[in-house]
């Protein structure tokens, strides 16, 4: 069993992090468009995606009925169902892998619900150390302001409502996305995370996260993925 | 790893559990732990009756039943679709909700919880598939230490005709089928059990376990248990 920081692999992983609302989703996906079109093999993968644990997940939190801890590890459960099944394969067939979210969303997330940080970073050990860690640095208000004007309803997990923060839904989610955003901060330099800053123009983003991404990819393979054409079927 | 005979308060492993006041906990946890066949469901289900009419009252418990994560880890079984870091992942879960929700509240509320398994048999399976011990004992720092954990101990060539007594015979997970250590289901048993008993052998004094001779007959195991429990029960109370 590999642990963080001992994988060696011909692929590279890059990962975003962030607040809601910091824009990182989007410059991710600009950044799979490029490495696409300069001819390497990319693979994404997606935060709380694996099927099997999904199920588990939208129930507990349909139900209501998660703790902070089994909160944590069935996030650990989806995470290492991916590392096992998309992350480490295609990393070593030599492509890119891009995750939108990664183990430090779990480190921010569960410590600001009061799991203890030394056992949630041991808990997390199985996963690849990735490339870059991209954190997308946004002040609290404008990350605020773009969520809340762009989607209807904030949901009880995701505004924190569990911890019983504020019996209002929105003053939850602030309160819980300024303490989120404190843990970030804290490891920034725990983590060596590269820090982006996201008031910028999404195109000065969008360059320097190119920037960065370009110079670890001197030895990585490019083998063009065919282009499906669906008008052949 | 002392068990805690003489001091009435619960400790963790490790770091345990947010929010969890120890003090509150009034119950006592017992554990029935061994390898698959060896008659720990059996014991369980005959020492709730006797405990019930001593007068406690008793929670019964056991793996993969949490109404969180049991019916994921069941579809997980089936289709065998999980890797060994994810699937040991997925019976923390299972564990930790039956932790938080059945066990803790009962021992809150002055209970016996009675669990057939513990995290040692979670531990045994992860190292057996080769998972980094170090990592998945930290991983259960979540759990309470026990009042007592009673490992009966079987050998291998004892657990087959038991095995066999069950109408469903050679079971694909019981015999390590997922980690291919033998042609078939037997060969795999045989040596899949093999090695889940030389770590449960090797966590005796780690965790403090209690050996009791599983080859005996079913009543001798049964009156060694009841010996046992009833003196822990009246060192406690």
């Amino acid at each position: 069993m590999r642990m963080y920081g001992d994988h060696e692999f011909p692929g590279k992983l890059f990962i975003v992090e962030g607040i809601d609302g910091s824009g990182k989703s989007t410059q991710l996906s600009l950044l799979q468009q490029w490495l696409k079109r300069e001819g390497y093999m990319v693979f994404f993968s997606e935060w709380n995606s694996s099927p099997l644990v999904k199920e588990t997940t939208s129930r507990g939190k349909k139900k209501q009925m998660l703790t902070p801890t089994t909160f944590s590890l069935l996030h650990a459960t989806d995470l290492a169902d991916r590392i096992e099944r998309h992350i480490i394969p295609p990393l070593k067939a030599g492509a890119i892998v891009l995750a939108d979210r990664y183990i430090y969303t779990a480190f921010a997330r569960d410590t600001a619900r009061g799991v203890s940080p030394h056992w949630v970073r041991e808990l997390y050990k199985f996963a690849v150390k990735p490339t870059i860690a991209f954190y997308f640095r946004v002040p609290l208000d404008v990350s605020l302001k773009r969520i809340l004007s762009a989607r209807a309803g904030l949901k009880y997990y995701e505004a924190g409502m569990d911890i019983g923060l504020s019996d209002d839904i929105e003053e939850s989610f602030e309160l819980f996305q300024g303490m989120i955003r404190d843990k970030y901060e804290g490891m920034v330099d725990e983590f060596g995370l590269r820090v982006i800053d996201a008031t910028r123009s999404i195109e000065e983003q969008q360059n320097e996260v190119r920037a960065i991404v370009e110079r670890e990819l001197t030895e990585v393979p490019k083998r063009p993925m065919p282009a499906m054409d669906f008008r052949d079927y | 790893m002392e068990n805690r005979v003489n001091n009435h308060e619960f400790e963790f492993y490790g770091e345990g559990l947010p929010e969890v006041d120890l003090r509150e906990l009034r119950g006592r946890l017992i554990v029935i732990e061994g390898p698959d066949g060896v008659g720990r469901s059996t014991q369980v289900a005959m020492l709730k009756p006797w405990l019930e009419s001593n007068g406690h009252a008793v929670l019964d418990t056991g793996m993969t039943r949490s109404t969180l994560a049991g019916k994921g880890i069941k579809q997980a079984k089936s289709g065998i679709t999980l890797g060994p870091i994810s699937l040991t992942l997925f019976y923390a879960t299972d564990f930790a909700d039956r932790l938080e929700n059945e066990m803790i509240p009962a021992l809150r509320a002055g209970f016996i919880v009675l669990t057939d398994r513990y995290i040692y048999s979670l531990i045994a399976r992860a190292i057996v598939r080769g998972l980094d011990p170090s990592w998945i004992k930290a991983c259960y720092g979540l759990a309470l230490k026990p009042d007592a954990v009673f490992y009966l101990r079987g050998d291998v060539g004892d657990l087959i005709p038991r095995v066999l007594s069950s109408p469903t015979g050679f079971d694909y997970w019981e015999s390590g089928m997922d980690i291919h250590l033998g042609e078939d289901l037997f060969d795999s048993f045989a040596e899949y059990q093999t090695r889940m008993l030389s770590v449960f052998d090797s966590m005796i004094d780690e965790y403090g376990f209690e050996v009791i001779d599983a080859t005996q007959p079913i009543d001798a195991i049964y009156r060694n248990l009841q010996r046992r429990i009833g003196r822990l029960l009246r060192e406690l109370y």
